[in-house]
Formats: C-alpha cells, structure tokens, sequence
C-alpha cells in the first residue's frame, strides 16, 4: 500500500484493469510482495488469526440474523429453537457464541504482544489507536450480543452496564433513558441492540482496513524492535507468511473446535439458559469473562461514578500510551526491568480478571479475617482489586513514562540479520533467500 | 531481576489460587458416570425412555416442556427414535403419544374453542394455563420450564440427580418455614435459618418437596425403579431435551479435529519447507 510497487499485470485483462482500478496491484502489495520482517515469532500470527476470528463471527451471525426473533416475548425461544430446529443451527450458533470468546482470547495476546515488544511506538501511533478503536467497537459489540438471547445475565447486564451512564452528573440520566429506548430495558433495548449489534462489526471491518492500511506504511515491527535496514531483513509475505500464519491459524482452529463441539457453554454462564425476568435478579451478575478486568476496576472503586471514569480510564490509557512511554527502545528484549514491570502488568491483568469473576468480600486467603482497611477486609477481593488496579494504572502512567528515563537498556542489534538467530538457516550461509515457488 | 520477578508472579498465583469459601454455599453435586459424558458420550436410548416416563409421569404434573415437541421424541437421538422412520412425524410411538393427550385449538370452520388428540408436530401441553395458575397451585412458587434446565444449572445432569435424590431431614437446629423443604444440593444460604453449633449446613430450601419414590413409577425395561434410578434416568431425559443435538455435535466435531490436525500437520511441514533455507 505504500513505496514502491512491485506488481507487474502479465495479462491483457489485467493490464486494462490496472489502468482503470488498479485493485489487483493493491492485493499483490499488500499480501504477496509485502516486505515483512523475517524474525517474526509466533507472537505475531494473532493479527491474521483476528482476521479469520472476525470473518467467523460476521458469517455466523448474518446466518443467525436470519432466523433470529428480536422481541422480548420470542428472542429467547428463537434463539433455541435455532439450536433445535434450523439444519445446523446449533454449530452455527455455538461458533457465534464460542468464536466471540476466541476473538477476546486473539485480541488480548495481539494487545500483549503490541506492548511487549513496542508495536505503539513512532512511526506506529495511528497503528496502535486504530486498534485501540476497534478493540472498543468489539466491546460494544460484544456486550449487545450477549444481551440478544434475552436469558437472565443479558438481561441483568444490560441493566448494570446501561445504569454506568446513569452515574454521569446531570445529562446521566437523561442519556440513560435514550440509550434504553424507555424507561427501563425493555423491547426497545432489545431492538436497537440488534441492529446496532448488527452494524458494528462492518464499522470493525471498516477499521480493520485502515489499521491493516496503517501497517502496511511503516511496515512491521518485529521482535527485536530495531528498523528494517534492507531488503536482506525482510521476506516477502507470501509464501513465508501466508504459510506461517495458515499453520497457527488452524492450531487455534482446533483450539476453538475443542470448545465449540465438546464444551460449548464452559465460556458462557448456566443463568443465560433462564429466561429473562426482570422480577427475579441473579444471585451474582457477572459479564462474560473478557469483561473481568473491567468490572473489577470498576467495583473497586467505592464510588460509582469513580469507578465508571477509572473503567473507562483504563481503556482510555491505552490511547495515549505511545506519548506515555519514553524509552527510545522497542522491544523489551532490551529492556530487562521494563521486562519485569510487563511481567507484573500480565499479572495484574489477571488478577484483575480473576476478581471480576468474584464476590467482592470473598475472602482471598480462605478463611483468614485480618482487619478491616477503609470499608473492606484487607483480605478480600475488593482490596486485592485495588492493588491490581493501582498497579494497572501505574504501568502507564508512572512507570513507563519513569522508567525510559532512567533505565539502562542492554545493546541493541545493529540490524534484524545482525543477532544471532535462533533457526540459522539449513542450507550453507551465503544461500539467497528465495521464495519456494508454488507447487 | 528475572528471578524476582518469577518469585512475585509464584507468589500471586498462591493468593489468587485459592478456592472462595463463600458463606452458605450448596454441596457439590455427586458425580454419575452418564453415558453421555466425554468426547465419544452418547445418549442410553433404554434410559431415555425410562426418564422420559419419570418426566412424564411425575414432573410434568407441574413443569411445562414448552420448547420440545411429540416429534423431537423421535428425532434422531432421542428416546423413541426409530431407524425405519427417518421423519420423525411418522413413527408410531411419537404418533400414540401424542394422541394421548388433548391439545386447545380453535375449530378452523366454526372458531370454537375445542379439544382434539395431539399431534406429532404438537409442543408438549403445559400443566397450568398461566403462571398465575402455576403459583396458585404450588403455594406461591412458579416450577420452573424444564426445556433447557440441564443448561441452565451448574454441573447439567449431576445436579438434577443429586438434587431429585439429595432431599433428607433437615439436621437439628435449622428452622424450616412451611411449604419449603431442605435440600443440601440446592442453591442458598441456610445461616439465617441455623441454630445449631458450628457451620451452618450446606444447600438452600426449595419449594418443591421430595418427589421420587420406590416403585413410584414402573419401568417397562423392568428396570429396579429405585429413587437413584429414577433421578438418574430424569437427569438423563433432561439433559438429552437441553441438547438434542449433543451426539450430532460430537460426531461432527471428531471429523473436524481430524480434519484440523490433518491440516495442521500439513501446514507445518509446508512452513518447514519453505523457510528452511531463510535464517529467522
């Protein structure tokens, strides 16, 4: 999509075309003749695997679409009867379920993968928010999603997550009733969530283009961190990409078949397969479990309307992060204390995580009272909540901006091909790098 | 550095890896080797049957079934399935089950209301009109659709046979309010109600009292109709009618993974080729 084009049209059709709409030239550039690092671990899979993870999911749910019923009286029943009734509707409607917890699984490790190795940093910014931004759309729309089936935790959630907004002073209220379509959740929440369920994975779609766009211009970042210097760093994407991507693809394919045909509801909660009743509230409302983090930052904070800016906050700091971090250098490889913060930073994560899925006043060490700090036990979960929160949050706005400053990072390589690599090649050294030609 | 950083991360893992020990929680459901359960489970259809009668003859004198129809009984799968009937609108079990019972319609030439036989393509008739009637009937408490209830309860099938099974006495010191029953399996929270040394018991109180009994219902397979049996044979139906297309799926999937590793194997031995004579 950028520099210079390599794409020569060998065929008359192609020829007229690439002076009219030059739409083949676009795809040789950007996924057979790309230039792409040749040191790209694993790590680096995740992006085509949330490419696949998003084609699944906007498949399945066009073909759900069609025999769903969006109404409060039927949405439950619809959504059965689907499982029962349709000709593989219940393949196709576990896949949806399923394949939405695979793309948070996917866009975790890509998000944890973007931070370790520096993937936010110059020239790399509008890459970075570009994903922080769909990131966001898939929140959304993964929230309206698991409101559709109408069951007792989408009801539930609708009303805690829509309540947020009620914390605003002044317009919350207002903005309340708007987005419910009423007074409370009811049909008209039902309804707009649909269709906006519906729009916003192609808003995604649109978003994965600019952000596929936006890497194509400076070009991948890569384990080292350091510049590509020449062509002798880099391969072209196809066949070394298209290949190696095509492997962890289908490794996490059989991941996903393991939960789609042999466990399917292990992601979801029981409470879903009870119909909504807005009489009767759940013992413990919980989100699905890629919301976690958030909900225990949320609850952590004994003030509502501070724990709904410190919840959106911590989304928030994500976008300014490629200002936030000071350090010259990339990739943590280089940087052995930055390297123990990221480590810790995972950690808080998923204690984070594992305390959204927990009463607040359950006790961490099980059966140890200590004293009460403020309005909790210190040995609870709400307090080890907070911990994890001020470590979340200190990451970024304390320790990255810090810690560039005055850390001491260990050499960097001159260059990709400098280091020693980890799979020298099998053919003697001074053997170009040729791509194996099809077939 | 990286030592203390793997000693802090140990550390963590030891506080967030204990278990919660949340006051007044149920018991643990008793596990039952099910036919149905692993990767290769399928369906026991003789138990199908035999549940389908302990629903039939005991839970659905108050719980509705709102989501199966006659048909799904013979659906491939299901308790009366029948390999000479493919449509499962033909075969006669479902067809003689179903006139068995008599379905509200309205008289397409006259519109009055009437009663006629059922048939296959019926949903199963629910025992009370409303849910006000429902409530009226059972002291205030709605019995719950039991369509989906192996989904919709933790641990599907070894719940509902630990819960049909688990009622005993309460133990002394737990005050028990009329019309409720004390059932160990049963969400909740008995603090309240204990008076009695120590912790209190586990479970929760349920409105629904003991229903399974010995010889309560006769089995044709001559089957011991014991209340274990019973419970048992019910979870089983219960969770085959949450997911009728749970052998359908299994099958599917053992061909996928198949498929998949295949594919895999396949893909790797390709990248192997390809990048072996790039160092990376």
């Amino acid at each position: 999509m950028s520099g210079h084009s390599t794409y020569e049209p060998k065929t008359g059709v192609e020829r007229w075309l690439d002076t009219r709409l030059p739409i083949i030239r676009l795809g040789w550039d950007s996924v057979v003749d790309y230039p792409t690092p040749k040191n790209l671990n694993y790590w680096w899979t995740f992006g085509g695997i949330l490419a696949v993870c998003l084609m699944i999911q906007i498949v399945t749910g066009v073909v759900l679409a069609m025999h769903y019923v969006p109404h409060i009286d039927h949405a439950f029943a619809s959504v059965e009867r689907i499982m029962r009734d349709v000709n593989y509707g219940w393949l196709v409607r576990y896949m949806h379920a399923n394949g939405a917890s695979m793309f948070f699984i996917a866009v975790y490790i890509h998000m944890f993968r973007g931070l370790y190795y520096g993937s936010y940093k110059a020239p790399r910014e509008v890459l970075w928010i570009l994903g922080c931004i769909i990131y966001l759309l898939m929140m959304a729309t993964a929230f309206m999603g698991y409101v559709l089936p109408w069951g007792q935790m989408s009801f539930h959630g609708a009303v805690v997550i829509t309540n947020l907004f009620g914390a605003l002073p002044i317009v919350g209220e207002a903005i309340t009733t708007w987005l419910w379509g009423g007074f409370a959740v009811d049909n008209a929440t039902l309804n707009r969530f649909f269709s906006l369920h519906f729009l916003l994975p192609y808003m995604i779609a649109g978003v994965v283009g600019l952000h596929i766009w936006a890497l194509h211009v400076p070009g991948n970042n890569n384990p080292t961190g350091v510049n590509v210097k020449s062509k002798a760093d880099t391969v072209p994407f196809h066949p070394y990409y298209t290949v190696k991507d095509g492997f962890a693809i289908v490794l996490f394919l059989i991941l996903f078949a393991s939960f789609l045909f042999y466990n399917p509801n292990a992601l979801g909660h029981a409470d879903n397969y009870i119909p909504a009743n807005p009489l009767v509230t759940p013992s413990h409302i919980v989100p699905e479990w890629y919301f976690l983090p958030f909900y225990a930052i949320l609850r952590a904070v004994p003030d509502k309307l501070g724990g709904v800016i410190l919840m959106f906050g911590a989304i928030a700091v994500l976008f300014v992060l490629p200002w936030l971090d000071t350090s010259k250098v990339r990739s943590m490889r280089y940087r052995p204390t930055g390297k123990l913060y990221f480590l810790i930073f995972v950690l808080a994560c998923l204690v984070l995580g594992y305390c959204g899925g927990q009463l607040p006043d359950n006790h961490v060490i099980p059966g140890l009272s200590t004293f009460t700090l403020i309005d909790a036990d210190l040995n609870s979960m709400v307090w080890l909540s907070r911990l994890a929160t001020l470590y979340y949050f200190g990451y970024f706005l304390v320790i990255l901006p810090i810690l560039g400053l005055t850390e001491t990072p260990l050499p960097q390589p001159e260059s990709i091909s400098t280091p020693v690599l980890s799979h020298p090649a099998s053919t003697p050294a001074g053997a170009t790098a040729a791509p194996e030609k099809k077939g | 550095m990286l030592r203390k950083g793997i000693a802090l991360a140990a550390l963590g893992l030891a506080l967030v890896g204990g278990p919660a020990l949340a006051a007044g929680e149920a018991a643990p459901p008793k596990h039952v080797d099910f036919s149905f359960k692993g990767p290769f489970g399928k369906f026991d259809q003789a138990q199908l049957q035999r549940g389908y009668k302990v629903y039939r003859e005991v839970c659905a004198a108050c719980h509705s079934m709102e989501l199966l129809s006659f048909r799904n009984l013979g659906q491939k799968g299901g308790p009366f399935y029948d390999p000479d009937y493919s449509n499962p609108n033909d075969n006669p079990y479902v067809k003689t089950i179903a006139a068995e019972y008599q379905i509200n319609d309205i008289d397409s030439e006259t519109g009055d209301v009437i009663q006629r036989p059922g048939t296959s393509a019926d949903s199963f008739p629910s025992p009370f009109p409303n849910e006000a009637a429902a409530r009226a009937s059972n002291g205030g408490a709605l019995p719950p659709d039991l369509s989906v209830m192996a989904k919709a309860r933790h641990h599907g099938a070894d719940y509902i046979y630990s819960l049909m099974s688990g009622y005993r006495e309460p133990p002394a010191g737990l005050q028990v309010a009329a019309g409720q029953y004390y059932n160990p399996y049963m969400a909740g929270d008995t603090t309240p109600f204990w008076t009695g040394e120590g912790h209190a018991p586990p479970g929760g109180f349920i409105a629904m009292p003991p229903q399974l009994a010995a010889d309560k219902v006769t089995f044709d397979d001559g089957t011991p109709s014991t209340i274990d049996q019973q419970a048992k044979d019910v979870a089983a139906f219960l969770t085959w009618a949450s997911e009728p297309k749970m052998e359908e799926r299994k099958a599917f999937g053992f061909g996928a993974m198949i498929y998949l590793i295949i594919f895999a194997g396949l893909l790797y031995a390709s990248y192997r080729r390809i990048w072996r004579n790039v160092a990376h």
